[in-house]
């Protein structure tokens, strides 16, 4: 029986990269995985719980929670953020042994971010890409501390043909994103972005990419005001590059 | 004197900023981190992970059982000839102090280095009523001459480099101070020495209080800190309860956490141990001892169970170091002595969302201080609260957030949370920016995006997967 997985688009990258999911579904499918869309959903709730307002994060869970409860299967995401909201912070919004709490629950147990979902459920690490590129991974936050994904990623990139992955100085440190932090903040947010552009500039990569849309966003704006020629881009551009493309 | 803490606008602190403190402030963490990562290597992960989840239990039995222990604690000073004395708030700390020096006729003061009275502004109400003080630790020596407060909480005068302390103690001390460390540490040593002679109080803080023998432990480097507790006739050491650890095995525990996570030394060069005035007249040291237990709104953060794990703190400043945000802005910008990731889930608390709204947001929820915490500080899960506690309010305080905020938050969430309304939002937005858009970008935007354009372009919105999806598999596929 096939592997059934349900995309958990996620605003920003639905909003800003349409074709990363695209390319998602196309690499899901050519892996042998039925896809399916939840067409009710919206947003998970993210930027509304990291801002403090709880309640109106948990009314976004209920709606996630109602959209995916329907559905079976793993539910796949190209997003560590949201991912991590829906392991970490969803069963944190309802009383323990509510009923809303054990859908949370049993939500968090079938969602996984993409990375993970290729290395851990499809036991894939070389998915067929070809990207005959200098690529600097940078990794982004929750997908690295709030769901442990230090190695999947890397891996998934070092088995692409072609690839030269080249260390990122502060591979780990923040990128200055933060959600709302970008705009309650600007000015420190501006330095920590400038910081990792510089220090993507000093690799000599050509690509640097990453796994949340959040940071994409930042680190391909900060590239491109620096005029640098350094592009940003989302892994599962890179997965998807090449002779496998979709 | 009473202080009343002004409004901490985080925001324009982080604006004034001088252009030279990031750097300083970078490589002088980044030296502490890499001597950290050697010491935690040199042990291997395992057993640092295992020592880091004892220090975390040690601690969180400690302010657990916080009133048995600190009357455990309290009796057994008492029992060794210590005078115990609890100050429920800042200004009964400071006049705890002010009527022990003005028993004492106390003109001089010295202290060693200590971060509860930094918290309680004991400087400026000793100098008030006449009393000189003065900083004996080498970095709140330097920052004391400069005239402000310790920009980290281990190392408080990190950011200077060595030409500006020169110049400092040409200034300051008019002497011929040369630019070298070495000179310098000798210069202040010199000063330090008289004055360590004719102080008629030492005043300490202390890193921790083990409850079985009422000992007062302090970690130091400089024995500065030893000579304020053995010199000077008269001795008050100013501890937090949270301080409070139950014995000497917990002790060894967290002391193998604290060097090695501060200053990634095995262990400091001073561990200090005082359990009490002399005994005997052939003992030296101060004739009285005198310990000044602050709570300050401890026991209020006690009472919020998402927040007790904040009084774990063993304030080793690595949450500091590791920190990117305490990187760009180093410790002023905080508003609070104790800064960094640590220091805002503590003053945050302390003083109230009122004066200290804004702390909780200064942090972008990477998650490295949770990681690096030798004592497991969920400090990102503390923080999630007590942004809440800003926008919401909760039990202990009530919401702070302007009440726009809030109305935009619940009008976002209406949109966001009706599928019909995101899309159609989704194709307005495309509508709406066309005259913003230029390559894919829009570079500027009006307020408040213009926060984040004033750093860097706006992607355009693109939303079109719906569409393909439907385009591709039609409504009836199923999910």
């Amino acid at each position: 029986m096939a592997i059934k997985a349900q995309l958990f688009i996620t605003c920003l990258a639905e909003q800003f990269f349409p074709d990363v999911l695209k390319r998602m579904v196309g690499l899901l499918e050519r892996l042998g995985v039925q896809v399916g869309f939840p067409e009710e959903q919206t947003c998970c709730g993210q930027p509304f719980f990291n801002s403090g307002y709880r309640s109106q994060a948990r009314d976004l869970a209920v709606k996630w929670l109602k959209v995916f409860g329907r559905t079976d299967g793993f539910i796949v995401s190209p997003s560590g953020s949201c991912v991590d909201m829906v392991h970490h912070h969803f069963p944190q919004l309802f009383p323990p042994g509510s009923p809303k709490h054990r859908r949370a629950v049993d939500a968090a147990a079938r969602t996984f971010e993409f990375t993970q979902f290729l290395v851990h459920q499809l036991k894939v690490t070389d998915v067929g890409a070809r990207f005959p590129h200098k690529v600097a991974y940078h990794a982004s936050c929750h997908l690295l501390r709030g769901l442990s994904a230090r190695e999947e990623p890397k891996a998934l990139l070092q088995a692409v043909e072609g690839l030269e992955l080249v260390p990122l100085p502060g591979e780990e440190t923040c990128c200055g994103f933060g959600g709302s932090f970008s705009v309650i903040y600007p000015e420190v947010s501006k330095a920590m972005m400038e910081a990792k552009v510089r220090a993507i500039e000093s690799t000599g990569a050509e690509v640097v990419a990453a796994g949340d849309a959040g940071c994409i966003m930042n680190i391909a704006g900060g590239l491109q005001k620096a005029g640098s020629p350094v592009r940003a881009m989302h892994l599962i551009e890179i997965l998807t590059a090449g002779k496998g493309a979709s | 004197m009473t202080q009343t803490p002004a409004t901490i606008d985080f925001r324009r602190n982080t604006q004034q900023v001088p252009l030279q403190m990031p750097a300083a402030v970078q490589k002088a963490t980044a030296k502490f981190l890499g001597t950290r990562a050697a010491v935690v290597d040199a042990l291997g992960n395992e057993y640092w992970q295992v020592l880091r989840q004892a220090g975390h239990d040690i601690r969180l039995h400690a302010i657990t059982y916080i009133d048995h222990y600190l009357a455990q604690a309290e009796q057994a000073v008492t029992r060794a000839g210590g005078q115990v004395h609890w100050a429920r708030d800042a200004e009964e700390a400071r006049r705890i102090l002010l009527d022990i020096a003005a028993r004492h006729r106390v003109k001089l003061a010295v202290k060693g280095k200590s971060m509860a009275t930094e918290e309680i502004g004991l400087n400026h109400a000793l100098q008030a009523a006449g009393i000189r003080v003065l900083e004996t630790d080498l970095g709140e020596y330097i920052v004391q001459l400069k005239g402000v407060g310790p920009a980290h909480i281990v190392v408080p005068a990190f950011h200077l480099s060595k030409e500006e302390i020169a110049a400092l103690f040409r200034d300051k001390l008019g002497v011929d101070a040369p630019a070298e460390a070495e000179k310098l540490t000798q210069i202040a040593r010199m000063k330090l020495r008289e004055e360590f002679l004719a102080a008629e109080m030492g005043i300490s803080g202390g890193n921790f209080l083990v409850a079985e023998t009422g000992t007062i432990v302090t970690v130091t480097n400089e024995g500065n800190g030893r000579m304020c507790t053995t010199v000077p006739p008269v001795h008050v050491a100013v501890v937090g309860i949270d301080k409070v650890v139950p014995d000497w095995e917990s002790l060894t525990v967290l002391l193998k956490l604290l060097a090695r996570s501060a200053t990634g030394q095995k262990l400091s060069c001073y561990t200090q141990f005082i359990s009490g005035p002399p005994r005997s007249e052939a003992e030296t040291g101060p004739r009285e001892m005198h310990l000044v237990l602050l709570d300050n709104g401890r026991t209020r953060i006690l009472q919020t169970p998402e927040c007790r794990e904040t009084l774990l703190c063993i304030r080793c400043g690595a949450c500091l170091n590791i920190c990117p945000v305490y990187n760009n802005v180093g410790g002023y910008a905080y508003g609070y002595p104790i800064s960094g990731p640590t220091g805002v889930i503590f003053a945050s608390q302390i003083l109230g969302p009122k004066l200290a709204g804004t702390l909780p947001f200064a942090s972008t929820l990477c998650g490295a201080c949770n990681d690096i915490c030798p004592v497991k500080i969920p400090i990102t899960r503390i923080l999630l609260h007590l942004r809440r506690r800003v926008v919401e309010g909760d039990e202990s305080e009530p919401a702070t957030a302007p009440v726009s905020l809030r109305l935009g938050a619940w009008v976002g969430a209406l949109a966001l949370g009706s599928t019909g309304l995101y899309r159609l939002g989704s194709k307005l937005l495309r509508r709406l920016q066309a005259p913003f858009v230029s390559g894919g970008w829009m570079a500027d935007l009006p307020a408040p995006l213009n926060r984040w354009t004033m750093s860097r372009p706006f992607p355009a919105f693109a939303a079109d997967f719906r569409q393909w999806w439907r385009g591709r598999y039609g409504k009836a596929r199923p999910e």
